[in-house]
């Protein structure tokens, strides 16, 4: 809670609604004992009087009224009706929506039919409806408001809750012998509330307006009794002749909803977790970057990774993915690079062409070099005009990677025309080309097909059409097989294979998988926590691996014809890489570490092509 | 896509029927005697008996509601006895002048309001973020009655560059540039609110739209910045944006009713809250099922919008 | 008497009926299958996406109810739709481990919740309970105050197992238990998992999509395709010996070091449609060995050599 309120008040355009809007709040409660006149007492004689006139400080209105006096009173109806109204609206609402979204079938059915038909209406005829059939008066304008506001409420709880009700803690919860009102009531209801209070908070603001509204209309409030919209519209046919008695109660409405507006957006910000981390930035089209220190020289490698160092801010604290890579590759060779979650291996390959996402991305030393060019700092188009041309990328997941509402033969184009002049239909000619380079059967019907008609790997063999589009010098593959079945990654490895000595493609792979690894690489890194720990030829590594953490990982992983085994698991966890240990970062999860591993940095040594960063290497390379 | 129409306006009958029934059911809310309670105690006893009979009161409610339906379908929508004239007659010529207003409206709210998202957007906290995000802050904390108001002192009052109110000038008016420099004002003060509303929804539909992976593909394949973000982001944003576009149409209908009365609007709006204070229930009735319906078709359209942009939408 | 016997269980989903025209017919995510499993012994269950190993679980658990066939644990029926009814006899393990934990409880609360509606067990006996069971998990106690968004994947697997095991099942059903597990991660689950059977005398269904890791923990093997069992046999066997040419594709697909890279032997890509299921052997349209007959019958699971059986009209030698 209190972290709550920190969040919130860390957003100063929320805080400095919740002073505005608790300013205001204070002043109605305290206005019965303010020495206020009455604000109903009439005084023809003072009509219109302007503001800042003796005994009235904002005047007076065409009744000879105290403007100060029917001002606050106005408010403080006018915010009770409003808050009300969105009380009950959100109470029956959210009723509705989490019985409709937890039961779903034809309770849901039936229950959000008759919510879409509320939802037909354009609100105001709903609510003037209501009206007509009530009769004018505040208290059925708040009615108004308040019912068509439910269906609002239904549908946007609703959705949150058929998402909460699929999720595997609902089962769980069911498996532990819950019965339905306790899961709603104990599982659901923490889940559902924090949306309910931001859809509450960023709405009371058009509630408050909407009862202002009918009562501007001569609907709600009755005179003598005035909230801040019937004050609105009795000033109305003075408004040009003295506008003041408009313009007070008008920039008092706006202001309350402004400063309620500016709150609920504070409120939901600090409530909903996607944006607590910051996560709703736009990463930008290349990844910043704030080298410091030297570059490194130019190689003669066709791509070179040089002592890559990529953070990531987020906040204060400093999350090293990559901690000092360097990697080559040369033509029709195949890299593997290995290593678990949070290992780095994938930031590293989208450091490459600055495809990292920044923010929180930063790249903060080292050099990736193409055919000796600095990559890393240099002018967006001239990296662009290499992405896909020169250096392409495959990616994990085909169906979110291809964008869902344009043609596959489109995509596929795309990248041509992104890089040659050529015709439309020339381009679509290379496509169709392309699809039958990856053995799609049929390629010129499914040209024209989106990507969510094919399966993942007919989708993946697409991805790697549109890598193959240009011709590359380079194709990185990040995990291309990961999201695949067993049987369609055996197709797409033997494919990737074939295409690279057909066509002296040098290939950077990136894996866990040491099966993969094994099948497709001439060579292959170990990452850990941000740095390579091991690298050589992928026989001479799987045989005999030098580095304590290869060897376990090896080990710790069954294989297919191993039999049935006790598995001798690597204890602990990976490190965190915003607070790496010194020295080793495997040294705590290893039985062979002793003081001097986690004294400094241990260099990765070794002759030519075989390195290990470990003091006590398990093999002498 | 004839077959999706077809079936988009089959599935539109339910929702009609439910409006139906939905207004019926809360005409027959009225407490007492509801033809004393529509014509106010003051009413003379022929009239009293002259709504019973029109109304059918003296049958079941069930029966009332099939009979009203039945007449509602022979375009039979009553007789207004505030303007002695049919419903229908003056419910489509007032409609007319709301669709020409809110129809400018929406029309500005969306190009203006999907154009900032997208600035917004792609400039995130930049100076134009900053800028559009502030003024669209105010846009839709303004009543937009209150907006109107100021702007006739503004504008029509003190700079007199435009006239008060109304839908063309009463002397030699009646053309095109007339009616445009009537229709500026309230169509501006009408649009404010929704124009800030989808340039909110929309700064927020591209921002999710550009951290999704196939945003990462495009960049990858070196498509230039300028159409990943007016291509493919915004392509894949307005999947989210157009449905938006529905509800804010009902919005600026909506608002269109404090915009009419601010402005003299001769429109359907005004007329509804004219027939509420005379409780001229008829023709209460009779518009707010032509506007709802009216609307129903309008979201039938959006619907069909959205199946030509998406082609995940099962046609 | 097996811990578990499922006879003809059968799931399939309806479709919605179209404005016009009859409802088509639903889709058949499980076919009748039968199969037991012995008291102490692990089953796994192994396929690829769409194979309906997923929609077998919920079924096996009570999420789901089964359109047809029954399930018998130690003897007796169970045809309730009551979860926790279930409850006391079989537990699941879930994919996701911090999916299946509410964020907004703490882990004591968790814990707290089958022993309370599943034993109604008072105040000091759920702690001592607790105690037991986190000493088993190899977790610490400490960590019972704390929120599931605290915990690494590994630790939460812990403590959805923990959970498991608080209501004293007789069968855990294990859903792709360590999947969304790091590789190094993976072993430690697995290990505890086999002690733990040993130490509570568990009976296991583990549901996988990886052969590896399915072959290193079962006894007996099921693989699924398609909605249907294609072959029952030992774990030490059936992927050296497949006789179901789907089979063979699976272990002929699965990449290991030292062997080198091939695609495996088959003609289509593509899974058949659901909604257009083929009339003979799913299979069928990617088998090289397919003929007339595969395309027209669908082949009866019939007994093959030692403890194996394949649904497959021109098994393989073994």
């Amino acid at each position: 809670m209190s972290a709550f309120f920190k969040l919130l008040f860390r957003n100063r355009l929320a805080a400095m609604g919740a002073v505005v809007l608790s300013a205001i709040l204070l002043l109605v409660l305290i206005t019965p004992i303010l020495p206020l006149n009455d604000p109903d007492v009439t005084a023809t004689a003072d009509r219109f009087k302007r503001p800042f006139s003796e005994g009235h400080l904002l005047g007076t209105d065409h009744l000879g009224r105290d403007l100060l006096s029917r001002l606050l009173h106005g408010t403080r109806l006018s915010l009770a009706i409003g808050i009300a109204a969105a009380l009950i609206a959100a109470t029956i609402g959210s009723a509705i929506g989490i019985i409709a979204g937890y039961f779903g079938g034809r309770t849901d059915n039936i229950i959000m039919r008759g919510v879409d038909m509320l939802m037909a209406f354009p609100y105001i005829l709903l609510a003037l409806a209501i009206v007509a059939a009530l009769g004018p008066g505040l208290m059925n304008a708040l009615i108004a408001v308040a019912a068509v506001n439910v269906p609002f409420f239904a549908r946007n709880i609703r959705g949150i809750t058929v998402g909460l009700a699929g999720r595997e803690f609902i089962d769980a919860a069911r498996l532990a012998g819950m019965g339905h009102s306790r899961i709603i009531l104990t599982e659901l209801l923490p889940n559902v509330l924090p949306v309910i209070v931001i859809a509450m908070s960023t709405t009371v603001g058009w509630m408050i307006l909407e009862t202002a509204g009918l009562s501007f209309l001569g609907l709600g409030s009755q005179p003598p009794q005035a909230d801040l919209g019937s004050m609105l519209g009795e000033a109305r046919s003075a408004m040009i002749s003295h506008p003041h008695t408009s313009i007070v109660p008008g920039i008092m409405i706006f202001l309350i909803v402004m400063s309620i507006n500016l709150l609920g957006d504070g409120v939901r910000d600090a409530l909903d977790p996607r944006l607590r981390s910051g996560a709703l930035s736009r990463p930008r089209a290349t990844t910043l970057v704030e080298r410091v220190g030297d570059t490194p020289a130019a190689t003669d490698d066709l791509l070179a990774i040089q002592d890559l160092e990529t953070q990531f801010h987020v906040g204060q604290r400093v999350y090293r993915a990559v901690g000092g890579v360097s990697l080559a590759v040369k033509p029709g060779e195949c890299l593997g690079v290995i290593g678990e979650s949070g290992s780095g291996k994938s930031v590293t390959a989208l450091s490459v062409m600055g495809l990292v996402a920044s923010p929180p991305g930063v790249i903060t030393g080292g050099a990736v070099r193409f055919q000796g060019e600095d990559l890393i700092g240099a002018p967006y188009e001239s990296l662009r005009r290499k992405r896909g041309d020169r250096v392409a990328y495959i990616f994990q997941d085909p169906l979110s990677t291809l964008h869902p509402l344009y043609r596959i033969g489109q995509q596929l184009a795309e990248a041509i025309k992104s890089h040659h002049k050529v015709s439309n239909a020339e381009a679509r000619e290379r496509a169709i080309q392309l699809l039958n380079d990856v053995r799609i059967p049929n390629a010129e019907a499914r040209v024209d097909n989106y990507p969510h008609e094919m399966s993942g790997g007919m989708r993946q063999r697409i991805g790697i059409a549109m890598a193959l589009a240009n011709a590359p010098d380079v194709i990185i593959a990040d995990e291309p097989t990961t999201a695949l079945d067993v049987t369609v990654q055996a197709q797409i490895l033997t494919l990737l294979d074939d295409l690279r000595r057909d066509r002296g493609l040098a290939i950077i792979f990136i894996t866990h998988d040491f099966g993969v690894v094994a099948q497709l690489c001439d060579r292959v890194a170990v990452m850990y926590a941000g740095r390579i720990v091991e690298e050589g030829p992928t026989q001479v590594v799987l045989d005999a691996p030098a580095h304590p953490y290869t060897k376990r990982l090896i080990a710790c992983v069954p294989e297919l014809g191993g039999g049935r085994r006790e598995l001798d698991a690597i204890p602990g966890l990976p490190p965190v890489v915003d607070d790496l240990p010194a020295g080793c970062a495997f040294a705590p999860r290893c039985d062979k570490a002793q003081d001097t591993c986690r004294a400094g940095t241990i260099a990765l040594a070794g002759p030519s092509s075989r390195a290990v960063r470990c003091l006590y290497p398990e093999e002498a390379i | 896509m004839v077959s999706y129409i077809l079936k988009r306006l089959l599935s539109a009958i339910p929702v009609l029927l439910g409006i139906t029934i939905i207004v019926f059911l809360i005409m027959s809310l009225i407490p007492g005697d509801p033809a004393t309670a529509i014509l106010g105690s003051y009413a003379t006893p022929e009239n009293v008996e002259k709504l019973n009979r029109d109304l059918g009161l003296d049958k079941p409610m069930v029966q009332r509601y099939f009979i009203w339906l039945g007449n509602m379908l022979t375009g039979d929508f009553g007789r207004s006895f505030s303007l002695n004239r049919p419903v229908i007659d003056e419910v489509l010529e007032r409609f007319n002048a709301t669709l020409i207003l809110a129809g400018t409206a929406f029309t500005l709210c969306s190009l203006l309001g999907i154009l900032a998202g997208v600035v917004s957007a792609a400039r995130q906290y930049g100076f134009a973020d900053k800028a559009i995000t502030f003024v669209v802050l105010i846009g839709i904390s303004v009543p937009s009655f209150f907006l109107g108001m100021m702007m006739i002192l503004l504008f029509a009052v003190n700079l007199r560059w435009l006239p008060v109110s109304g839908m063309f000038a009463i002397y030699g008016g009646g053309d095109l540039p007339d009616l445009i420099r009537h229709l500026t004002m309230p169509a501006l003060a009408l649009a404010a609110v929704a124009t800030g509303v989808i340039a909110r929804l929309s700064r927020s539909a591209m921002l999710e739209v550009l951290r999704q992976d196939f945003i990462r593909t495009a960049r990858a394949k070196g498509v230039p910045e300028r159409r990943v973000i007016m291509g493919h982001a915004l392509r894949a944003a307005m999947v989210s944006i157009i449905p938006i576009l529905g509800i804010q149409a009902g919005f600026v209908l909506s608002g269109a009713v404090y915009i009419e009365i601010v402005f003299q609007w001769p429109g359907v709006g005004r007329m509804l809250v004219d027939a509420i204070l005379k409780r001229d229930l008829l023709l209460v009735q009779g518009g707010v099922v032509i506007v709802a319906a009216c609307y129903v078709l309008f979201n039938i359209a959006v619907d069909v919008a959205q199946s030509l942009l998406d082609p995940r939408i099962k046609t | 008497m097996p811990a578990l016997k499922v006879d003809d269980l059968a799931k399939t989903f309806p479709l919605k009926k179209p404005l016009f025209g009859p409802a088509p017919p639903g889709v058949r995510a499980v076919r009748p299958m039968s199969f037991e499993v012995a008291t102490g012994e692990t089953l796994g269950v192994v396929g690829e996406s769409g194979c309906g190993k997923s929609t077998l679980a919920r079924m096996l658990v009570g999420l789901l109810e089964p359109s047809e066939g029954r399930i018998e644990i130690e003897g007796s029926a169970l045809d309730t739709a009551d979860p926790a009814e279930f409850g006391k006899l079989i537990q699941y393990v879930f994919q996701d481990p911090q999916s299946s934990l509410n964020p907004r409880k703490t882990i004591r609360q968790v814990m707290e919740a089958p022993l309370k509606q599943l034993h109604g067990m008072q105040r000091p006996q759920r702690d001592r309970r607790i105690s037991e069971i986190f000493a088993s998990v190899n977790l610490r106690e400490e960590f019972l105050n704390r929120y599931p968004h605290e915990f690494s994947g590994g630790q939460a697997q812990r403590i959805g197992i923990a959970r498991a095991l608080a209501a004293d099942p007789r069968i855990i059903i294990l859903d792709e238990p360590v999947s969304a597990l790091d590789v190094s991660v993976q072993a430690q689950v697995l290990n505890l998992l086999a002690d733990l059977k040993l130490r509570f005398g568990l009976t296991y269904l583990f549901i996988t999509h990886d052969l590896a890791v399915v072959e290193a923990v079962s006894d007996r093997i099921i693989v699924l395709y398609f909605g249907a069992v294609v072959e029952i046999g030992r774990a030490e066997s059936i992927f050296a010996n497949p006789r179901h040419p789907y089979t063979k594709l699976l272990a002929d697909s699965a990449p290991v070091v030292g062997k080198p890279l091939k695609a495996p032997e088959q003609k289509g890509l593509e899974l058949p449609d659901p909604l257009n299921p083929p009339p003979g052997c799913a299979f069928a349209g990617r088998c090289p060995r397919a003929t007339e007959i595969c395309r027209t019958n669908v082949p009866d699971l019939n007994e093959m050599g030692e403890d194996q059986l394949a649904a497959c009209h021109h098994p393989l030698e073994s």
